[in-house]
């Protein structure tokens, strides 16, 4: 008898340009504008310049926590850009471009890093929770903040991002379960970007794809090239308008690669990969990519990105002066921001701190 | 007025509160059409909906995860974990996530989730399901932990969780779902969240516990007033985060002497925190060192022994009296 336990390929995979900026497919080609596509290329460019900068503040010891974003900036900023602003984003602690383009001051992501309280607290009209730590916890989560949508009825969409280690957690598969079962307008992003710290992915799962995970919670699960912008926010906007329309989750894998350390906290890439397949991502670069393909269509000159280079060089500067001077935590503002009413013994403990007239 | 068990007293705190306000969400593994495995939501959904009373896939991350995101868009979900035993599944939402959104956030986000859960030994469990694990939340900042002796108390306590805007976490006492019926107000009423209560007065000796040893420890008492003619105060904690220190120092003033009874192991839980407490606000107040009755430092046994390794009157009794002479 012959078996039957044949692998099968189990989940599409999408582009539209190649690595040469060549369009490989007209029918994905999303409808943009050519200010639209400038505008991509603009938050690019603008994104690998913060990164560059927040390493060299990083190693002045001026910054704190910082995971490097370049080589995947196609993935973040493609995505993002395919949801609306009443669109709620639960991201990841790399996913810091698509907050900032969702609206998160660049100042409080440079206190944020720091360590400081203010950092995570969203202004009022920007819909995203802070970058979250824990690998996963927030794939759980968004099916809460998805759910809120659907019982309200509101036309909203919760996107939410983690790894490739990510889809190893339990809270990867509950996340994704939970979405399926209630049918809530939630697309979950895994930017695969080829190691989780040092771990490779096929050290993390025997499954060809991350995206064929989606099957077992029964939503469409789909992967992507990630450094090509077009088609994250090809198959992101496809995603998102058919959440939005009450057609149910999505599982998106972008097929992408991290240019620098895990982060800046020590992190040594020469440890676990090779020279070889940094040289063979870095012919995969996807503003180089993107760049090719504006240029044949008269879209991008090299003014307009210097423009983009020094608009980003003065937003940073901007934000490191302004968190540089903002007022510093204190103990009784910590103990303050932990319940609403202060239980008696924790009053107690602030008066530690203040004096008892103050309390 | 109407005689009713915990489980309905339970019961009708929800039902008021979904019926008050249209943000209460509660939710859970079995709690829609099966009403909770111990009937707890029985007649919630009927009522008000699958949209308002809903089942969950089991897994227990999954439902703390989608109680924060529910509360980060304002709901205000009452989630069940259906054992307490089970909490181990959902650790980080409550004490990695829940806990720590308004602190995160600044208050931008904040989030009413009360986690309910039954918990407690004596009623022939698998593993898993009887422990007291409540001394793991003591030690957790930013959640209350609530945990009701009485049918009254868990209406008012329940309510009080639910309105409250941070995360509560509100542990049922299985044994004491059926086992005692009382006068409880058919309208809603709140119990205040972080205070103890003094359940019998007395001037020699204070014993201060929770859920069913609140019971335990009054048995004993009586005892040792009928034999003794020694009047012990009872003080029923009703939260163990935070704790009511005043209550505890106010009695110990009177009486001298202290013994603190907990269902959970010895080690580093509740009964270890307020001795501390006790130490630093009444230490000139004492007589004698303020002793513990608890279980050995064990895991909760199968429950063949389960009745022994609980701290039974008798036990708390000998506790009472070292107490007194030491």
């Amino acid at each position: 008898m012959s078996t039957v336990l044949e692998p099968t390929k189990l989940v599409p995979y999408h582009q539209v340009l190649d690595e040469n900026g060549k369009v490989v497919n007209r029918d994905l080609m999303p409808k943009l504008s050519d200010d639209q596509l400038r505008e991509l290329m603009r938050r690019m460019v603008f994104t690998r310049i913060l990164d560059q900068r927040a390493i060299r503040l990083s190693r002045q010891g001026r910054l704190g926590f910082y995971a490097p974003v370049a080589g995947q900036e196609a993935s973040m900023i493609g995505s993002e850009y395919a949801t609306q602003k009443e669109d709620f984003i639960l991201p990841g602690y790399r996913d810091v471009p698509q907050l900032i383009f969702h609206g998160w001051p660049l100042y409080q992501w440079v206190l944020f890093s720091r360590g400081h309280q203010h950092g995570m607290e969203m202004p009022k009209d920007v819909n995203a929770l802070f970058p979250q730590i824990i690998i996963g916890a927030q794939y759980v989560e968004t099916a809460g903040v998805a759910l809120a949508f659907k019982l309200r009825g509101e036309k909203r969409v919760a996107i939410t991002y983690t790894g490739d280690g990510g889809t190893s957690q339990g809270d990867f598969y509950e996340g994704i379960n939970f979405a399926g079962a209630f049918h809530v307008p939630a697309v979950f992003i895994v930017q695969n970007n080829q190691f989780a710290i040092s771990v490779p992915v096929r050290l993390q799962t025997a499954a060809e794809t991350l995206a064929q995970k989606a099957i077992a919670a029964g939503i469409p699960g789909v992967q992507v090239d990630g450094n090509d912008i077009l088609a994250v926010y090809a198959v992101t906007k496809q995603a998102v308008d058919r959440a939005r329309a009450g057609d149910g989750p999505t599982l998106i894998e972008t097929l992408t690669f991290r240019f620098g350390p895990h982060t800046m906290s020590g992190d040594d890439p020469t440890r676990y990969r090779t020279k070889e397949l940094e040289n063979e991502w870095e012919r995969k670069d996807p503003l180089v990519r993107f760049r090719k393909f504006l240029e044949a269509k008269e879209l991008w000159s090299e003014a307009d990105e210097e423009k983009t280079v020094e608009e980003a060089k003065e937003a940073f500067n901007q934000a490191v002066k302004k968190a540089d001077e903002y007022p510093k935590m204190t103990i009784p503002g910590l103990i303050d921001s932990m319940f609403e009413v202060l239980p008696a013994s924790l009053k107690r403990q602030r008066e530690e701190y203040t004096g008892k007239e103050e309390a | 007025m109407a005689q009713m068990t915990m489980i309905q007293a339970i019961n009708n705190a929800l039902d008021l509160e979904l019926g008050r306000d249209p943000n209460v969400l509660v939710f859970g593994e079995d709690v829609g059409k099966n009403g909770g495995v111990f009937r707890a939501t029985d007649g919630l959904q009927a009522k008000y909906g699958a949209n308002r009373v809903f089942d969950t896939p089991l897994a227990e991350s999954g439902i703390g995860g989608l109680a924060v995101g529910l509360a980060i868009q304002g709901f205000r979900p009452v989630a069940e974990i259906q054992f307490f035993g089970f909490v181990f599944e959902v650790m980080d939402q409550i004490a990695g996530q829940a806990s720590r959104l308004r602190y995160r956030t600044s208050s931008r986000f904040q989030c009413p989730v009360v986690f309910r859960s039954p918990f407690g030994g004596g009623v022939k469990t698998p593993e898993m399901h009887a422990d007291s694990l409540e001394g793991l939340f003591v030690q957790t900042p930013g959640v209350r932990v609530v945990i009701p002796s009485n049918p009254y108390d868990a209406k008012g306590l329940l309510i009080s969780a639910i309105r409250d805007n941070d995360p509560v976490i509100f542990l049922e006492h299985m044994k004491l779902y059926r086992s005692m019926r009382m006068e409880v107000p058919e309208e809603a009423y709140t119990v205040p969240l972080d205070q103890a209560k003094v359940v019998r007065e007395g001037k020699d000796l204070t014993v201060i516990a929770y859920g069913a040893m609140v019971h335990t420890a009054l048995k004993a008492a009586e005892e040792l007033a009928k034999t003794k003619g020694v009047q012990a105060e009872v003080i029923d904690l009703r939260s163990v985060n935070p704790i009511d220190i005043d209550t505890i120092v106010a009695s110990i003033k009177k009486t001298h002497r202290a013994v603190v009874v907990q269902e959970a192991q010895r080690q580093a839980g509740a009964a270890a925190e307020i001795i501390a407490q006790i130490n630093e606000h009444a230490i000139y107040h004492l007589e004698g060192p303020v002793l513990r009755v608890t279980p050995p430092d064990t895991v909760y046994p199968f429950a063949q022994i389960e009745d022994e390794w609980i701290p039974t009157p008798q036990r708390v009794l000998d506790g009472m009296n070292r107490a007194l002479t030491v």
